[in-house]
């Protein structure tokens, strides 16, 4: 019996349902002042005056930073960092101040005291797909290309027997974790010590070292528990900065902790994106030619890419395809990444389009997805690791009860309500990125394995250590392990799906070289044990002749209620290819979670960027509509047995995000073949599909009167 | 940090008396709305006045039949209460169908009906709106709208009513009860809350220290077909985009009592006279729900984003109408 593959239970989990674990913020140190940060009302301008007169009156409020008396940073490498530096607001929501106080009641008060006066400039928040100052970033995601062409994409879909030319929308999208951004630092002696919410302290350490002048050695991050980040706390964030900054000017701990109501101007979300996507195809199905066309906004100081054409280089065989970004840097909060970023939205749009290919040919939309599997990626011509694609959609299409389908739209009617059912494609890339790890074996018998992974709620603790314990052959309970700390081995991220692999693989390693020490020697251990270390660096992120993904197919039942225009999510069910499963319990977790985050995409989630104030209108939980529990329906999580010997030495893909990506595609498909109109603006809210429905042809809401 | 003096009140006339003694003081119930704005610095109270001590929480039958609600009673006991659910039934759905069951245990009745609105601009201090600083302009009226009133709106403010529970009360005539320096005096449900016209910082009629004490809801429309139906972002913990309470008698084939509130439209639940005149002595048929939804609405002057809230509203009141008829089809489960 090996640990890997076992639904061990989550090792903190008795800590957090007692509420012992200990957040960011829930740092009782002595002599703690607490901050809150002022927000720009403008749009994009410069402070030309702080007065901080009458928040200095107040009683608690110790200090205001502003950038005339905040220290003096070096540059970071993220712009987003560079705060209280210059007078320069370059959106809505930007700091233009700090106020330090006693409690966190006083620094409230006191922020809503101090008066900020601005010099405006004309802004611009709007997105359009024909603005004129869009252009074709050279990169996106740091890596690929903005701009791929194959073949001849415009003659072969002008050629085309069958045609789709189909424009779709996704909104602004909030990551919202349930824990918002918060830190916590401190002086101890000549260290700073920060204890920030944050999905890879090695990096909040970096930027802190970088921008504060001071050695990696003279600074510790801890995160020892995070409550959510879904990539809003994939870099480092203002609060640590603010934070740090903080403690250093009044030498004292500091904690900092956005109000909810500010995560959306100031910790990154999901760039709307605007979709073109023409397809074309024979009369058997088979496409000839691809074009997805991404517009998309960023901000004024930072380049950062929706890059939501990339999974078009992926997921089909055609011979012609083109997938293109365009950029507008507006006057908005600079986006970033946001839980399956580039596929979420992507995958959306495409799988949408392939569903109103289907419809056009009359062939189903899963064997119209079987008929266009490629035998190698499409854009890079690279074979692909392991691709399971086809047996994802056979699998769930069984379990779904699929073939029993009609496939007409608007035949399922039951009184006002209309029913129907949607698939789509899910694929999410796997990676690694280099980590270092140690383990320990002590004289007791029992080991002890340190990685700087971070546990954001995922599991990835219980998993590393199951990791460790197949290495070092012994039972799971006599592996201990610590993470979420600077001090500890350098590591990567929890992002990109890649923290279990990348991670796991340094562990896997450090504990099989820790085995063989131990193989070799005789006796009784030192007090202080016997440790092996490793570092992936050079093997984890080694140049793959594979293309490496994950694959993924979702079903969805909807019922539609012609009288309100309200759409309800009865059945939900994803099957998986993601190579070794390592743990059921924790990995069940994910895809459900992403999933019920799909549903909210689909379904709820919606920011508005209003014009004139440049900021998002819904800025809380009761405004941003996540799925309450009464929207989320019986959620079904499968996977098949996938061995793919490319990836790493664990065997495992990535499945923190790939719930996410076919789960709104699915849900619209489903919402077509209720209703048989197509909804091509995310997400389905009463008034956009009421208004669908009221302006089809055969004016579908007005529902039979059974009493007529 | 803001300070505020906090007075708990043992009797009415003890919190009547406090809050004359502090000019700018609010009076505190469940505080689920109040304490939110007072974190936003939207409402910035020199003096909470805790009534919550106060034994204002039964519910009273009184002997003509009508049933005294306790400005105290929690939502949550509201909804449950057996007379409520047996007698008006569209009142404790409607309830149900509001906030959350956090918030329905902690919020009171009284509270319910004196909660602000939602409008994004009035809750961000750093944005215009007339209805939190009067004459400094609507940001809304340009700006996101899509949840905002089609009815009844004026030139200085389109925000609407949050409260579910308010609109059950203007369909079923209920009262609001209220005690003031001049004593106790009682206003229909469905003139409690104003239009907005030019003062748009005034939501209801209550004068300045009046408390609300009861809800009575009246024997004439006690064990009358009632319901109440509302449309929503999300299955649960969403304002109305739209909502319905409808009271409907049907007698000798003709329709012989109907009252019908609109939430979510206006600055006020909004009762469909115009409807429910047309629609009284005529034969209750679809046809008939229809033209008398379309008579009231053809009044709304939908904004350039929430005309959906037109067919949306005729759609409900069309919807709840059919289902109220006797014998007509069984209602079909609403969430909750």
């Amino acid at each position: 019996m090996t640990a890997v593959g076992a639904p061990a239970e989550r090792r903190e989990g008795r800590e957090k349902v007692t509420g012992t674990a200990r957040y960011a913020a829930e740092q009782p140190l002595p002599g703690r002042l607490f901050a809150r940060p002022v927000p720009a009302a403008i749009v994009r301008g410069r402070v030309t005056d702080v007065d901080d007169t009458a928040a200095l009156a107040l009683p608690g409020v110790v200090t205001v930073l502003t950038y005339r008396n905040a220290p003096r940073l070096a540059p970071a490498d993220d712009a987003t960092l560079s705060v209280l530096q210059d007078p320069e607001v370059p959106n809505r929501g930007w700091f233009v101040a700090l106020v330090v106080a006693d409690s966190p009641e006083a620094a409230r008060a006191g922020a809503a005291a101090v008066r900020v006066t601005c010099a405006e400039e004309a802004h611009d928040v709007t997105l359009t797909a024909a603005h004129p100052r869009a252009y074709v970033p050279e990169k996106v995601s740091g890596t690929f290309p903005g701009l791929r062409e194959l073949g001849d994409p415009d003659g072969a879909f002008a050629d085309a027997a069958v045609r789709i030319d189909a424009g779709y929308r996704v909104p602004p999208l909030h990551n919202h974790p349930m824990e918002p951004h918060a830190s916590t630092a401190h002086w101890d002696g000549e260290r700073l010590t920060v204890h920030a919410s944050s999905q890879g302290t090695t990096a909040v350490r970096a930027a802190l070292s970088t921008m504060f002048g001071l050695s990696n050695e003279r600074i510790t991050v801890v995160a020892e528990h995070v409550g959510g980040g879904f990539g809003s706390k994939g870099t480092p964030r203002p609060d640590v900065v603010l934070a740090a900054m903080a403690t250093w000017h009044t030498g004292r701990p500091v904690t900092v902790v956005f109000p909810r109501r500010m995560l959306p101007t100031s910790v990154g979300h999901r760039a709307t994106t605007l979709h073109r996507l023409r397809l074309g195809a024979d009369s058997d199905g088979r496409l000839t030619s691809l074009v997805h066309e991404v517009t998309t906004y960023s901000s004024r100081i930072k380049e950062f890419v929706e890059y939501a054409a990339i999974p078009s280089r992926i997921m089909y065989a055609a011979p012609n395809l083109r997938s293109l970004h365009r950029v507008v840097r507006l006057d908005v909060p600079t986006p970033s990444w946001m839980r399956a970023p580039g596929e979420a939205p992507g995958m959306y749009a495409l799988e949408s389009a392939m569903d109103e290919l289907a419809g056009a040919l009359g062939i189903d939309p899963v064997e119209l997805r079987i008929r266009n599997e490629p035998d190698t990626e499409p854009d890079s011509g690279k074979p692909f690791s392991s691709r399971h694609l086809v047996e994802c959609l056979r699998e769930g299409a069984r379990r779904f009860g699929w073939s029993a389908r009609d496939p007409r739209p608007r035949t399922h009617p039951a009184g006002p309500l209309l029913f129907g059912t949607g698939v789509a494609a899910a694929t999410y890339p796997v990676q690694a990125r280099p980590s270092r790890a140690a383990a320990r074996a002590l004289p007791d018998g029992s080991f002890l394995v340190e990685v700087n992974a971070a546990d954001i709620g995922t599991g990835a603790r219980t998993v590393l250590a199951q990791i460790a314990a197949d290495a070092l052959e012994v039972p799971l309970e006599r592996v201990g392990i610590r993470v979420g700390n600077s001090d500890l081995p350098p590591a990567p991220l929890a992002g990109d799906s890649a923290g279990t692999a990348s991670w796991g693989w340094a562990v896997h390693e450090a504990c099989t070289a820790l085995a063989a020490r131990l193989a070799e020697r005789q006796g009784r251990l030192p007090e202080e044990g016997l440790e092996a270390r490793a570092d992936t660096k050079g093997t984890a992120d080694a140049e793959s002749p594979f293309a490496r993904h994950a694959f993924g197919a979702h079903f969805a039942e909807v019922s539609v209620d012609t009288v309100t225009g309200e759409v309800r999510v009865r059945r939900l069910l994803g099957v998986y290819a993601a190579g070794r499963i390592l743990n059921p319990r924790t990995a069940r977790s994910q895809f459900v979670g992403g999933m019920t985050m799909g549903l909210g995409m689909a379904l709820t989630e919606g920011s508005t960027l209003d014009t004139a104030s440049g900021d998002f209108t819904e800025s809380d939980l009761a405004a941003y509509h996540v799925p309450a529990h009464a929207d989320v329906p019986d959620i079904e999580a499968h996977w098949i047995d996938e061995h793919d010997p490319h990836l790493n030495p664990v065997g495992g893909k990535g499945i923190g995000e790939i719930g996410i990506v076919g789960t709104p595609a699915a849900i619209g498909n489903a919402v077509h073949h209720a209703t048989g109109v197509r909804f091509r603006e995310l997400p389905l809210t009463p008034d956009r599909v009421l208004t669908g429905l009221l302006e089809a042809p055969q004016h579908p809401a007005r529902a039979d009167r059974p009493t007529g | 940090m803001d300070t505020f003096a906090y007075v708990r009140a043992g009797s009415l006339a003890e919190a009547a008396e406090a809050f004359a003694a502090h000019p700018g003081a609010r009076y505190l119930g469940g505080g689920t709305n109040l304490v939110d704005l007072m974190k936003l610095g939207v409402e910035r109270p020199t003096a909470l006045v805790d009534v919550t001590r106060l034994p204002l929480a039964e519910v009273t039958e009184l002997p003509d039949g009508s049933l005294r609600i306790g400005a105290l009673v929690r939502n949550s006991d509201l909804a449950a209460h057996p007379l409520v659910r047996d007698r008006y039934p569209a009142l404790s759905q409607a309830v149900l169908a509001g906030a959350s069951g956090q918030l329905r245990n902690a919020a009171t009745t009284g509270g319910n009906l004196l909660q602000r609105t939602r409008c994004p601009y009035f809750q961000d201090v750093s944005k215009p709106c007339n209805k939190r600083e009067p004459g400094n302009g609507c940001a809304a009226r340009e700006g996101v709208h899509r949840d905002h009133a089609v009815l009844g709106h004026s030139e200085h403010c389109i925000a609407t009513h949050p409260s579910d529970l308010a609109v059950a009360l203007a369909a079923l005539d209920a009262e609001v009860e209220l005690y003031g320096t001049a004593g106790v005096r009682r206003v229909a449900a469905a003139g409690f809350h104003r239009l907005p016209g030019e003062e748009p910082e005034r939501d209801t009629v209550i004068e300045p220290g009046e408390i609300v004490t009861a809800v009575v809801l009246p024997a004439a429309t006690a064990g009358l077909p009632s319901a109440y139906r509302k449309a929503r972002d999300r299955a649960s913990y969403a304002f109305a985009l739209a909502s319905v309470a409808v009271v409907l008698e049907v007698a000798d084939g003709v329709v012989a009592r109907v009252g019908i509130a609109f939430g979510a439209l206006a600055h006020r639940p909004w009762r469909a006279r115009r409807a429910e005149e047309a629609l009284l002595g005529a034969a209750p048929t679809p046809a008939a729900f229809e033209r008398a939804a379309d008579l009231e609405l053809s009044e709304a002057r939908p904004l350039r984003d929430n005309a959906y809230k037109v067919p949306l509203a005729r759609n409900l009141a069309v919807d709840v109408l059919t289902r109220l008829v006797p014998d007509g089809p069984v209602p079909h489960e609403e969430d909750s």
